[in-house]
């Protein structure tokens, strides 16, 4: 479903990405965990080409994601050719980054009638029911400014859900969110989870990792140090650096 | 000596409301211009090709960079060397509207610049072109933060439009000089002349206060739906404790 092969990717002269791979299946859930910095979100980031990688590449389905795939140098497609290829990738923010100018409905609507040009009336049928889906057929006539951080971000998830991605990306979804609306946000995504959803998570919600990841990935330094199942990786990790980490993230002394 | 009787006849002299007409005429035509001119360098001044900014760029070192007067006089008088001849109210048009346009290229991109990055990130992510991203997301946003200058260049232009005078195109201010060259009678008219700017600058202000109004409705709307809900809280709280 999701592969990408050997990316690389620098920031100036620091080097953030240093060769990562990463192949998802159809309906797999993968938690990217590290320490700050490490180069997960800038990973994450990468997959929908949000920051385009300097080596390496990406593939939705066997198709070359950015580039034209009958050269074997890397020609970047048109602006209009990566966008369409962006609409298979769903993505969810850390800020959540609504339209502040929209209503929940319209920013939920907003993906399908721009950019598919589905009819006002059909889009905002099915963006009704993916606001009932998270839990906010009531909001949908408010404005961002007038919604809680945790339902913002449920509304967020339905506007990326509306486009009937094929897969979809959360970076540090609950970072930003007041501990009392964690658990909202977390419940919306492991429902998506479960009914067969693929999904990439960058986040230090290891509980949550437990109990939706397939497979969970340790970053570091721009490499994935260590990949496992939840019971390899949480519960028995064989790396120092990961054991490190977890230690930090799941708390005590 | 000041004649009341002669400001009085020209306060109402025809003459110079179709000279205030054409001003206003001549302003919005320039405005028109500008914007186009405005918004072209400043969405070109944003573009990551170096070869796509730098002419924008140029464009607005250059005529922020000169007096307007000599911009309108070079169009008007030095261009036929070269053989563009272009008409009085041409020269007076293209003279102003690129002018201003420097200007609000600026005001545009701060604008533009003034929307969070995540906003055109969300929206990329969704899967609009730059195009799309810019008419749905960023412009609509921008726009709050753009009117009240644009309104102030507005009128500001509508002052500066009397440059035209003197590349010899008829409005108001040049209608004020000719009647002068007739009538000797410098102080009246052109006070009568002021008025009619002060009085074209003070109605557009009116209309600037709807236009911001009107523009910034999506956040006054989510405040005012907000008031709306205090106000029914309140009102059961009365009810209720009129029921106790």
């Amino acid at each position: 479903m999701v592969e990408a092969q050997g990316i690389h990717k620098y920031f100036g002269h620091s080097h953030v990405l240093r060769g990562v791979d990463l192949a998802v299946r159809k309906g797999e859930v993968v938690v990217i965990v590290g320490p700050s910095g490490s180069g997960k979100s800038t990973f994450l980031r990468t997959i929908n080409h949000l920051d385009i990688p300097d080596q390496g590449t990406v593939r939705i389905d066997g198709q070359l994601l950015g580039y034209r795939a009958d050269t074997t140098e890397r020609t970047a497609v048109s602006d209009t050719k990566l966008s369409e290829q962006r609409r298979q990738i769903g993505m969810v923010f850390q800020q959540f980054n609504l339209f502040s100018h929209m209503t929940a409905l319209d920013n939920v609507m907003s993906g399908p009638v721009q950019v598919l040009h589905t009819a006002r009336r059909a889009a905002a049928q099915d963006a009704r029911r993916l606001l009932a889906l998270v839990g906010l057929e009531d909001k949908a006539a408010s404005y961002p400014d007038q919604l809680s951080g945790g339902q913002q971000q449920r509304v967020a998830i339905a506007r990326a859900l509306a486009m009937h991605p094929k897969v979809m990306l959360f970076d540090e979804p609950t970072s930003s969110l007041d501990p009392e609306m964690v658990h909202e946000v977390l419940l919306v995504m492991l429902n998506l989870s479960q009914q067969g959803m693929t999904m990439i998570i960058v986040t230090h919600e290891i509980q949550f990792a437990n109990k939706a990841a397939n497979r969970i990935l340790f970053m570091e330094e721009g490499s994935i140090i260590e990949q496992g199942t939840p019971a390899e990786l949480v519960n028995n990790p064989r790396n120092e650096r990961t054991q490190k980490f977890l230690r930090l993230v799941i708390g005590g002394v | 000596m000041w004649d009341w009787q002669t400001f009085f006849h020209y306060l109402h002299s025809l003459y110079l409301i179709q000279g205030a007409v054409i001003s206003l005429a001549l302003s919005i035509g320039a405005m028109i211009i500008g914007l186009t001119c405005g918004l072209l360098a400043a969405l070109m001044r944003m573009s990551p090709h170096r070869w796509i900014r730098e002419p924008a760029h140029i464009y607005v070192w250059l005529f922020r960079g000169t007096p307007v007067l000599v911009q309108l006089i070079i169009i008007y008088t030095g261009l036929p060397q070269l053989g563009i001849k272009l008409g009085v109210v041409s020269s007076a048009l293209i003279g102003l509207g690129v002018n201003e346009g420097a200007y609000l290229a600026e005001i545009i991109r701060a604008g533009i610049s003034a929307v969070p990055r995540g906003q055109f990130e969300a929206a990329r992510a969704i899967g609009m072109t730059r195009a799309t991203t810019m008419r749905v997301v960023v412009m609509p946003q921008a726009l709050r933060i753009i009117i009240p200058p644009l309104g102030n260049a507005f009128n500001g232009l509508m002052k500066t439009s009397s440059l035209a005078s003197v590349i010899s195109m008829e409005e108001l201010l040049r209608r004020t000089e000719l009647l002068i060259q007739v009538q000797f009678k410098v102080l009246e008219i052109f006070v009568v002349a002021a008025l009619y700017y002060l009085l074209l600058t003070t109605l557009w202000g009116f209309v600037q206060q709807r236009l911001e109004a009107h523009f910034s409705r999506s956040v006054t709307a989510s405040n005012r739906s907000r008031d709306k809900a205090a106000r029914i809280d309140l009102s059961e709280a009365v009810l209720t404790h009129d029921a106790t």
